[in-house]
């Protein structure tokens, strides 16, 4: 890559009052909305997919494709709603974007719904996020007196107005699905599908979701074009047909065991390597990475050969990963049991099953007693098949159940018992007992 | 199905579009809004489900039916679909290729209810449902033996604060469900829900609003396990020492079709039986539980002859051995057929068409012919439409789905026809009482048949009659100043047809013997009207249709086994309008 790489997401991060409307106006705000609501709708559609903008929720669906889905014929509402729900373990670029510039994320809402035709958007807010949502309350009043939002916006004909919803406080409030049945006011259990939302989603009326990061993008593609979206990225691989390419700029999240934990915004696909050693300041206290969270927890690993892989929508698949997901590193150290880390892994899951599906809901809770047993030292070599049979049935045979959650919970499964089998073997040959020190909580 | 060679040339006529698809290699015809399962059952293929149920929504949450699925292409080629896909979701369509024993299912199966069995307490040994439980039948069929789950399993709490009807055994639940669906899809009550998440998930009611809606008995039947279970039927009576009899509620004119189930004469419970032409698939609380007066220790087992007030000299039997019946018959007799008396007849709603029909035939023939008059029809406030709505409305038009009629009897329509048929005009009840306090008759012969039926009656008539006739089940202030009182059947031991509020004719069958003495009315009014050979409901209504217009269409059919529509507007020339009466207070336990 020839051009440096200029961030443009975390540009306004630091800016004494970055989250006003006057600031965010001054350094050139809203006017790709400007631009979006001078050009026909579908024109702001067709920009979005030539830049190739793919979901970054976790599923990395083209954005504009999504769109696109949306019937033509249909009289009624349709809704957009962003899903701020951001509950993947190691996931925090949402907040930050809501926090410390969310002008950027409600300036690319307005322009998404001006696209699909929405008059109303629900800004579902995962409820732990207080300062998120008094940040968001004020800023979506200041559009409102500016007369960004409500009737006409900037003069147009076009009229949108966006109502803030604290969420359930549950990791399946962001489903896509879930997210919609808790914004009706419902037990966040997803739905089957089809129907999918863009036909009947919420208040069974067509419906977008998309992530606060993809709107944000949005906001940026608009202002300086598909080709620029394009300059950054991995690009389509011309041998595989169905491959989407990962383009444009991506947050990613760093914890765990590094030196310099934090949010760092870089072309989409760097390497883990790259970001741990170059931006994250290494691995902590010197050690080596046994193994790295991809994109959330629900991903799986990456062991420590595997660590250059590049982190685009294709890379983390091609190590048997489930994907690129939130692009959400968590670094283990190699002082770290990864039993220790599979067994909070699975708790976790247990803990957020929605429980709708018989796989899910026994599978996740059996797996974690499992692995309860065998940390108080009571393993036996066949529990690890067991586990794997576990996780098998509930997420590598497509179609076991109605959400990804069972997926995600799976995953780390299959890669840590596959790739880190010796830590288990050995927790349970020697009988061993891991310290009891609660592990940090699920919730 | 095109053959393998055919040529794929596009100018090649396309061929005749398919309507076929294929389960396990058996060839079925596509229904209309059919899914999988449905199919499945067609080709004598059963998918094991749990969620789904055909009056619900669907949730495809259990993942007990999944299957694999493909399509068949005009070559004759199958191509298989990578996913496993729950049957009870998916809609089938021409040329659909559904698997159901590959390893990959069989696999699915098996895991799914290792699953479900794994914090299952497995206490069949004092569970109500063994014997009717589909996690027995299924781990039977799809599952293996043993669990490999070494941890504690879950405990939970026994619900018994669930209904007044109904105990939640919590611990068995397998999450279907269908019982929360049930009170927010059917009643519209909304009683139940799940609380807490992932495996921790139980079924509950809001404090202090437990799911005590008219429907509620039905989620006992709907849950697939032994979880909720009635209070009424709980530790009474293993399954499997039951027999079942085809019969039709009493309850009310909706006459849902029901399962009588019975163990050496004792009637244990009622179960809805599927009937698209009456009810549907359930039935109301009023109707499950109200009939435990049939097994009532008092219950009339002798008939009674009282000699103070007969002017004949009909005694009781002699001795302890002795037939009771030829005396009272006798007496019944003499009295009726002395020509210088005027007769009334009046005939219970409760009666079955074939009953109504042997009495008055005979009550016209009689030297004094009796008049014929329909006894009174129990009323009780309106029709109840299900589901109810947020605030506890009612629905209307298409909208309903169950409806629990105001009219308290199962066969009003059937013996009103009757006495139609030789009066003309049908009377109002009332009408009928006024005339029996005026004195204009002198012989009364008056039929019950359900508990408390003619409890509520002013009776202050009987003084004016020389002579009264009482053919009923149970005492009642009227039976004690009887004549003669005819011990009969109630519904359980009867056998004929009852006509509901649409004029659909269903069949209720002996379940169960009478007690004692009693006879079932069909073979009491035998003997009475003196018609050689048994009791036979089918040749009765035969000779019926030959008579009545209004029975025409049911001649040879067998009314089995949803029963036959009567055409309406011959049953309906006049709508009757009785008095309410209650019935009788609450139903009589009898055990
Ligand atoms: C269990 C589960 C949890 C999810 N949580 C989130 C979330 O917190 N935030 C989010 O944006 N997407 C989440 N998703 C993905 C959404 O379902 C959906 O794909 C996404 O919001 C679509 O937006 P996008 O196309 O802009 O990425 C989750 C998916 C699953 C299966
Ligand atoms: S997969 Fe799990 S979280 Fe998703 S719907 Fe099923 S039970 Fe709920
Ligand atoms: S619900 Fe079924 S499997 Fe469970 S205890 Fe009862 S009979 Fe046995
Ligand atoms: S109580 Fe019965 S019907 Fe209700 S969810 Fe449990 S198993 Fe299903
Ligand atoms: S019956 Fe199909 S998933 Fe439950």
């Amino acid at each position: 890559m020839t051009t440096p790489f200029e961030p443009v997401l975390l540009k306004r991060l630091g800016k004494p009052d970055s989250v006003t409307l006057a600031s965010y106006r001054r350094d050139g705000g809203y006017q790709a909305l400007a631009k979006a609501l001078a050009m026909p709708r579908t024109r702001v559609i067709d920009i979005v997919r030539e830049s190739g903008l793919r979901g970054r929720g976790g599923a990395g669906f083209p954005c504009g494709v999504k769109w696109g889905f949306l019937p033509e014929d249909h009289s009624g509402p349709i809704y957009l709603c962003v899903n701020g729900d951001e509950s993947e373990p190691g996931t925090f670029n949402n907040r930050i974007l809501l926090e410390e510039d969310p002008h950027q994320v409600l300036e690319g809402i307005i322009i998404g719904s001006y696209a699909t035709r929405a008059q109303v958007a629900y800004l579902y807010l995962r409820y732990e996020y207080g300062r998120s949502y008094r940040v968001l309350e004020s800023a979506i009043a200041e559009l409102y007196d500016a007369g960004l939002l409500g009737k006409n916006i900037l003069g147009s004909e076009y009229s949108l107005d966006i109502y803030l919803h604290r969420g359930a406080g549950a990791y399946i409030c962001g489903e896509e699905t879930g997210l919609i049945e808790s914004l009706e006011g419902k037990r966040a259990w997803p739905r089957i599908k089809p129907p999918f939302p863009a036909v009947e989603g919420a208040f069974r009326k067509p419906t977008v979701i998309n992530n606060v990061e993809t709107l944000a993008c949005v906001t940026h593609i608009l202002a300086r074009g598909a080709d620029w979206f394009k300059t950054m990225g991995v690009p389509k691989d011309p041998a595989n047909p169905r491959d989407l390419g990962s383009y444009g700029p991506k947050l990613y999240c760093v914890s765990g065991h590094v030196e310099k934990p934090g949010l760092f915004e870089l072309p989409l696909g760097i390497t883990a390597r790259e970001l741990i050693d170059h931006h994250a300041g290494g691995v902590w206290k010197g050690r080596q990475a046994k193994a790295v969270v991809p994109g959330g927890i629900s991903m799986g690993f990456l062991s420590a050969s595997e660590l250059d892989t590049p982190l685009d929508f294709a890379g983390p698949g091609r190590v048997g990963c489930l994907g690129l997901g939130t692009a959400a590193l968590i670094v283990i150290d190699d002082q770290t049991s990864m039993v220790d880390v599979l067994y909070n892994t699975c708790r976790f899951f247990a803990h957020e099953s929605c429980g709708q599906c018989t796989p899910c809901r026994e599978g996740t809770a059996w797996s974690t007693k499992i692995l309860e047993r065998i940390r108080a030292g009571h393993g036996q070599l066949r529990d690890l098949d067991l586990l794997m049979e576990i996780a098998q049935s509930m997420g590598t045979i497509p179609g076991t159940t109605i959400c990804g959650l069972a997926d995600g919970a799976a995953w780390p499964m299959k890669n840590a018992l596959t790739k880190f089998r010796a830590d288990f073997e050995d927790h349970i040959q020697s009988g061993k007992k891991s310290s009891t020190r609660t592990l940090v909580g699920a919730h | 199905m095109t053959s393998p060679s055919s040529p794929q040339s596009p100018a090649a006529p396309s061929p005749p579009l398919s309507t076929t698809m294929l389960v396990d290699d058996v060839e079925v015809a596509v229904g209309k809004k059919e899914n999988i399962i449905q199919a499945a059952r067609k080709a004598g293929v059963e998918i094991p489900h749990y969620c789904w149920h055909p009056d619900l929504s669907v949730v495809a949450s259990c993942r007990m039916c999944l299957v694999e699925v493909g399509d068949r292409r005009p070559n004759g080629d199958v191509v298989m679909g990578p996913k496993l896909v729950p049957a009870c979701q998916t809609p089938t369509k021409p040329d659909m290729v559904v698997k159901t024993q590959t390893p990959k299912v069989k696999q699915s199966q098996s895991t799914t209810l290792e699953y479900l069995l794994l914090n299952h307490p497995l206490d069949c040994s004092i569970c109500d449902q063994a014997g009717e439980c589909y996690l027995q039948d299924y781990t039977f069929k799809f599952g293996h033996a043993h669990s490999r789950l070494q941890e504690p399993k879950i405990q939970r709490i026994d619900k018994h604060h669930i209904g007044e009807q109904i105990v939640l055994f919590t611990d068995r639940c397998v999450m279907c469900t269908r019982c929360v669906r049930f009170t927010r899809e059917v009643a519209g009550t909304a009683e139940l829900q799940v609380i807490n998440r992932g495996s921790g998930e139980e079924i509950d009611v809001f404090p202090g609003h437990p799911c005590n809606n008219k429907l509620a008995g039905n989620v006992v039947d709907i849950c697939p396990v032994g979880a909720l279970c009635s209070k009424d039927f709980l530790y009474k009576k293993r399954v499997w020492w039951l027999k079942n009899q085809e019969s039709v509620c009493t309850g009310c004119s909706t006459g849902c079709s029901i399962h009588a189930d019975q163990s050496d004469d004792h009637l244990y419970r009622l179960r809805p039986r599927e009937n698209p032409l009456a009810q549907g698939r359930f039935m109301c609380d009023e109707g499950r539980f109200g009939f435990h007066y049939v097994n009532d220790p008092n219950r009339l087992k002798l008939p009674i002859v009282r000699a103070d007030r007969t002017p004949t000299d009909a005694t009781s039997p002699a001795g302890k051995f002795d037939d009771p019946w030829p005396a009272a018959i006798q007496a019944v007799h003499h009295a009726m057929t002395r020509p210088d008396r005027k007769n009334i007849v009046i005939l219970s709603p409760f009666m079955t068409c074939e009953e109504a029909y042997l009495l008055a035939s005979w009550a016209k023939s009689l030297p004094s012919p009796a008049h014929l008059a329909l006894g009174p029809v129990p009323m009780t406030g309106d029709d109840d439409h299900y589901p109810k709505g947020p605030k506890g409305e009612s629905p209307s038009g298409r909208s309903i789905k169950f409806t629990i009629r105001a009219e308290k009897a199962p066969n009003r329509w059937g013996v009103a026809a009757i006495v139609q048929h030789w009066e003309g005009d049908l009377v109002d009840w009332s009408q009928t009482a006024q005339q029996l306090a005026a004195g204009q008759f002198q012989q009364a012969y008056i039929v019950g048949g359900a508990s408390g039926y003619l409890d509520q009656l002013d009776i202050t008539w009987v003084a004016s009659l020389s002579f009264l006739t009482v053919q009923d089940i149970l005492p009642s202030p009227l039976s004690e100043r009887a004549d003669v009182v005819l011990a009969s059947g109630s519904f359980a031991e009867r056998e004929g047809a009852f006509v509901n509020h649409a004029g659909l004719a269903q069949l209720i069958k002996p379940a169960i013997r009478s007690p004692g003495e009693a006879r079932p009315d069909g073979r009491l009014l035998m003997g009475l009207v003196v018609r050689p050979g048994l009791y036979h409901a089918a040749t009765i209504r035969d000779e019926m249709a030959d008579i009545m217009s209004a029975f025409k269409a049911w001649k040879g059919n067998s009314l089995e086994p949803d029963g036959l529509m009567l055409e309406r507007k011959i049953l309906t020339a006049t709508v009757v309008h009785v008095p309410p009466i209650s019935q009788g207070g609450s139903a009589n336990k009898g055990d």
